[in-house]
């Protein structure tokens, strides 16, 4: 699909700039050259595809659709799945949570929708494609939405609400299922189509600077850290490698884009493809500035029991990578 | 008349940026407007929004979830 790209980038760097194929500088660059160019037209697309689902599905509805009647264990499958194509803003996550649980949707409902909106959304979606190929994609995704169900569904039945700060309690109390219909907006599919590419180049623009940081470190790690480093310390047989990779992220706040370029790199280096996944969860799920936020609406023990029913499962989706990957 | 226009948003990037453009295109079209910034997360959830930013024009919610830019905004308010 990109070989055109490579012969691209092989024509800039070795014949336009005249740098020397095989030598250091001249493949970092064309790494670099080859890498950006692929990750931006990945990404272009991938947004503007999940631009279109979510026109049709924008949140409001997605909640309309969450609250009007009871779906028997499939909303938490529902809400994980709207999770990942609604784009996630971390400043959002307060008022959705409010949103959501005043509407009467179930807390662990709403706590799925929570963790699957980060860990899967476009960008996640594009970086994992142009960085591992489709397979470990579909993988990716389908286990960020499998994780998602099972932490929102044992968090619901820990029944924390008792734990959630007073104001919120007080909102349920008075809590109505929302009666407010969604206004489905009239418009017709090209109509659509200059507010989907203009909220997509808003994506792809907000993170590029990400991307050229991540793909910059990799591009240099690339050249500096030996093949097979890595296996040394942290190998498969490593009981302890997942947990301590995926603690170590926890409270790393990044996104998909500056975390993925370098974890393929880590990858090449020798470090586990599973691990590396397990820590690029981690790093792009929870983060200290996430938990800032939340701290409006859930006590301290809340949040210890969210981060860590989460820090869990991706622990144990970690080793499941390291088996089946 | 004057137009009531409030910014809400807990203080990420794309609030301020919308906040940005709103001061910009009162003061482009030159008129007069109350504009307001609400961070405070209580204060908004009375407005019903669920995702921010939004933007409210007269206690309309015109924009919710994304910033929109100065010419947008222009429209909105000569509207």
């Amino acid at each position: 699909m990109f070989d055109w790209l490579q012969h691209f980038a092989d024509w800039l760097i070795y014949s336009l700039f005249g740098l020397t194929h095989g030598s250091k500088v001249g493949d970092a660059l064309n790494f670099f050259v080859f890498d950006t160019i692929k990750i931006f037209i990945l990404l272009g697309l991938v947004t503007f595809v999940m631009g279109i689902v979510n026109s049709y599905f924008p949140i409001d509805r997605v909640r309309n659709f969450l609250t009007k009647r009871n779906w028997y264990g499939l909303d938490y499958f529902l809400a994980s799945f709207f999770g990942t194509i609604t784009p996630f803003c971390s400043c959002s996550s307060v008022p959705l949570f409010i949103g959501f649980v005043k509407g009467g949707i179930p807390l662990g409902v709403t706590l799925a929708f929570l963790i699957s909106s980060p860990l899967v959304d476009a960008v996640s979606v594009a970086m994992f494609i142009g960085m591992f190929g489709w397979k470990t994609t579909i993988v990716y995704v389908i286990s960020g939405i499998v994780l998602s169900m099972i932490a929102g569904y044992i968090l619901g039945k820990l029944n924390l609400e008792h734990l959630l700060t007073d104001w919120v309690k007080k909102i349920l109390e008075n809590k109505q299922i929302a009666d407010e219909e969604f206004e489905a907006e009239k418009k017709t599919f090209f109509q659509r189509l200059p507010e989907i590419g203009k909220e997509a180049l808003g994506i792809v623009k907000g993170v590029s600077l990400y991307i050229l940081i991540g793909i910059a470190i990799g591009g240099l790690m690339h050249g500096f850290i030996p093949t097979g480093f890595f296996e040394e310390y942290i190998s498969k047989e490593n009981p302890f490698a997942v947990p301590i990779a995926v603690i170590l992220g926890v409270p790393m706040y990044s996104n998909a884009a500056g975390v993925l370029p370098v974890m393929q790199v880590l990858v090449q280096k020798g470090i586990p493809l599973g691990t590396a996944i397990a820590f690029s969860m981690a790093v792009v799920g929870l983060s200290i500035p996430e938990g800032l936020l939340l701290k409006k609406v859930m006590s301290t023990k809340m949040l210890f029991i969210f981060f860590g029913v989460v820090t869990a499962c991706i622990i144990i989706s970690g080793y499941l990578f390291n088996l089946i990957l | 008349m004057k137009k009531q226009v409030k910014v809400l948003g807990p203080g990420c990037a794309k609030c301020k940026t919308t906040y940005n453009n709103v001061l910009e295109a009162v003061k482009q079209l030159g008129i007069e407007a109350d504009v307001t910034k609400i961070e405070d997360i209580e204060e908004m959830m009375k407005y019903n929004v669920l995702t921010t930013p939004v933007l409210m024009v007269d206690d309309v919610i015109k924009i919710k979830g994304r910033v929109a830019d100065i010419n947008e905004i222009k429209t909105l308010l000569t509207a």
